[in-house]
């Protein structure tokens, strides 16, 4: 698999990332290294194989669902990068008709 | 202040009075001053620090102290202590503040440890340098031309120039280990949900484990002891009982079965003096009438690969809520909501981290999915199988920590994939859950500090540990002995 400048664009879409031009030509040729590293693995039979994805042992985790762990909205709004004291604010989302 | 190997010599001076815990806390923080150079700390909490010292020191002369108490830590800056900073060496967390404790913190609090300060690390724990920093690089406190080792090289470096007696770091591929070894102190991967991650920022969740970094085997056992166990913040966090570690170090008895891989060292990549130093060591634990035998492990080659898929598969995920909006850096340019995500992610992000999510976006994509990260799962479970058959037959599994010593700074980073390399050793412990340790063994010619890696049977860290433990003792009356050698011959 070779990547090429429209996949880029895309998976950087899907990442919500802006990648500049500057950037896109040794991004790609970084990504397209790795892949064909990551490649190798096809040499490895794994048909029949379940892969796997829990690593803990543990099932069926069950607490009690209590209320506790609770925060002020002072504490909320904290680390907001932009709030009026009541809410998050963020760009204008919806367009006057 | 005596330079301390344990918190037991600690322990030990304070109750005798050759020192206090106040001058204890001062030494710390003239010593993080004087070492400033390092970059292992992106903040110190000095006043606080001074002011718990002395709160604990009258909780000791009370007999009210708890069983950490002497004990000066500084966390990895990746866990969270409620009011305090947390960045996780990146932009986009540059001025975050912790509104609640991981469980580990909490446990390290209510046994009386002192938190020293946030150490350095790469951003979001990704890196094997320390280079990928938003807060620059740390330099190795043996020779400061060469990388700590990472992502928890602020962490290694801190105990390695007696800057804290003890860090919690965080191992997700060898993020403890590896720079335990390249700054020879002791750096410990527990076992898969052995450790709560509650409080603790996600890199890569299904591998993510918190880790003690200390001087000495002893002490990595008594933070265990507090750290480990079930949470119920965290349901992967195992339901078994938490060993006494620290008392059962003693517990290593009789002639244990040992497995090398084989593949470890004909790897081409393998430095000459860290292949001598391996070899030393396997010939010490057979002289010590130790079973310890060559095992072949083809999985070896693949082992970095499926790391890399499954571990940036799950970043691209976990970072997903850095979006500018509730927390972290918002881009000031932004006109939309749209243009707030990419922008803030964009400037926030640095370029390791954003090449991940790419990858790890890319291999979860539409079409993609089932060729690099289903495929990549099916050869974990392969890894797991093979080394708990392995672990079936042996103990442990004993192979160097790293392929090479501490390399130079700036030397790997225009290429991702022989930095990724730099990991083949310590990866397979971590695909399969398992407990791994690593141990400062001695030095090369140059000075540089190697370590020495042994893997347990899941949930094993007792017998890990108090092997680990005889293993260091012998190799301290070896080198009382014959001082001239230094620990083990290279």
């Amino acid at each position: 698999m070779k990547l090429d400048n429209d996949t880029i664009t895309k998976i950087a879409h899907l990442a919500r990332l802006d990648v500049d031009a500057s950037e896109k030509e040794a991004l790609l040729s970084d990504m397209n290294n790795i892949l064909s590293f990551m490649e190798k693995l096809n040499e490895l039979d794994t048909d029949g194989v379940e892969p796997l994805i829990y690593l803990s042992d543990e099932v069926n985790v069950f607490r009690e669902d209590v209320v506790k762990g609770e925060i002020t909205v002072k504490q909320a709004l904290e680390n907001a990068p932009s709030e009026d004291g009541k809410y998050f604010q963020v760009a204008r989302v919806i367009e006057k008709p | 202040m005596r330079e301390y190997n344990s918190l037991s010599e600690v322990q030990h001076d304070l109750q005798n009075g050759a020192i206090t815990l106040p001058a204890i806390v001062d030494h710390y923080i003239n010593r993080i001053k004087n070492e400033a150079h390092l970059n292992a700390f992106i903040e110190v909490f000095d006043q606080e620090a001074r002011s718990e010292a002395l709160k604990i020191a009258k909780k000791l002369e009370e007999g009210k102290a708890g069983r950490l108490a002497g004990m000066v830590v500084g966390l990895k800056d990746i866990i969270c202590y409620k009011d305090h900073g947390i960045a996780v060496g990146s932009r986009i967390l540059q001025n975050y503040k912790s509104i609640y404790s991981a469980t580990v913190v909490e446990r390290l609090i209510a046994e009386d440890a002192i938190i020293i300060g946030r150490t350095n690390c790469d951003e979001f724990a990704m890196g094997g340098s320390n280079e990928n920093s938003y807060f620059g690089h740390v330099k190795n406190f043996a020779d400061n031309s060469k990388v700590p080792g990472g992502s928890s090289g602020g962490s290694a470096v801190a105990v390695q120039a007696g800057l804290c007696l003890a860090c919690l770091g965080t191992d997700t591929g060898g993020s403890v280990r590896q720079p335990a070894a390249f700054c020879g102190v002791v750096g410990l991967k527990p076992t898969y949900g052995r450790v709560s991650r509650h409080g603790v920022v996600a890199y890569a969740s299904s591998f993510d484990q918190v880790g003690p970094i200390t001087k000495s085997v002893e002490d990595a056992a008594l933070l265990m002891e507090i750290i480990a166990g079930p949470d119920e913040y965290d349901s992967t966090a195992s339901k078994s009982k938490v060993p006494p570690y620290f008392s059962e170090l003693n517990n290593s008895t009789g002639k244990k079965h040992i497995a090398y891989l084989s593949e470890t060292l004909s790897n081409g990549g393998i430095d000459a003096e860290v292949k001598s130093m391996a070899l030393a060591a396997i010939k010490r634990l057979q002289d010590e009438g130790h079973t310890v035998e060559p095992v072949s492990f083809q999985l070896l080659d693949y082992v970095v690969p499926t790391y890399y898929i499954i571990t940036m598969a799950e970043a691209s995920s976990n970072l997903a809520r850095y979006d500018g909006i509730h927390f972290g850096y918002r881009s000031k340019t932004a006109p939309t909501l749209e243009a707030t995500y990419k922008k803030s992610r964009s400037e926030g992000f640095g370029a390791e981290v954003k090449r991940r999510i790419m990858l790890g976006t890319f291999v979860l994509s539409a079409g993609y999915y089932d060729a690099y990260y289903g495929k990549a799962q099916k050869v974990r479970r392969l890894i797991r199988e093979k080394t708990d058959e392995i672990l079936k037959k042996y103990d442990f599994i004993l192979l160097p920590t790293t392929p090479t010593p501490a390399f130079g700074i700036g030397e790997k980073v225009d290429d991702p994939v022989t930095m990724y390399l730099a990991d083949i050793f310590t990866v397979q412990a971590s695909l399969g859950g398992f407990p791994a340790i690593s141990l400062p063994v001695g030095n090369n010619t140059a000075g540089l500090p190697l370590g020495l890696q042994f893997i347990g049977k899941r949930f094993g860290e007792s017998d890990l540990m108090a092997f680990s433990k005889k293993f260091m003792d012998l190799l301290e009356q070896d080198s009382v002995k014959s001082p001239a050698k230094g620990n083990i011959v290279v």
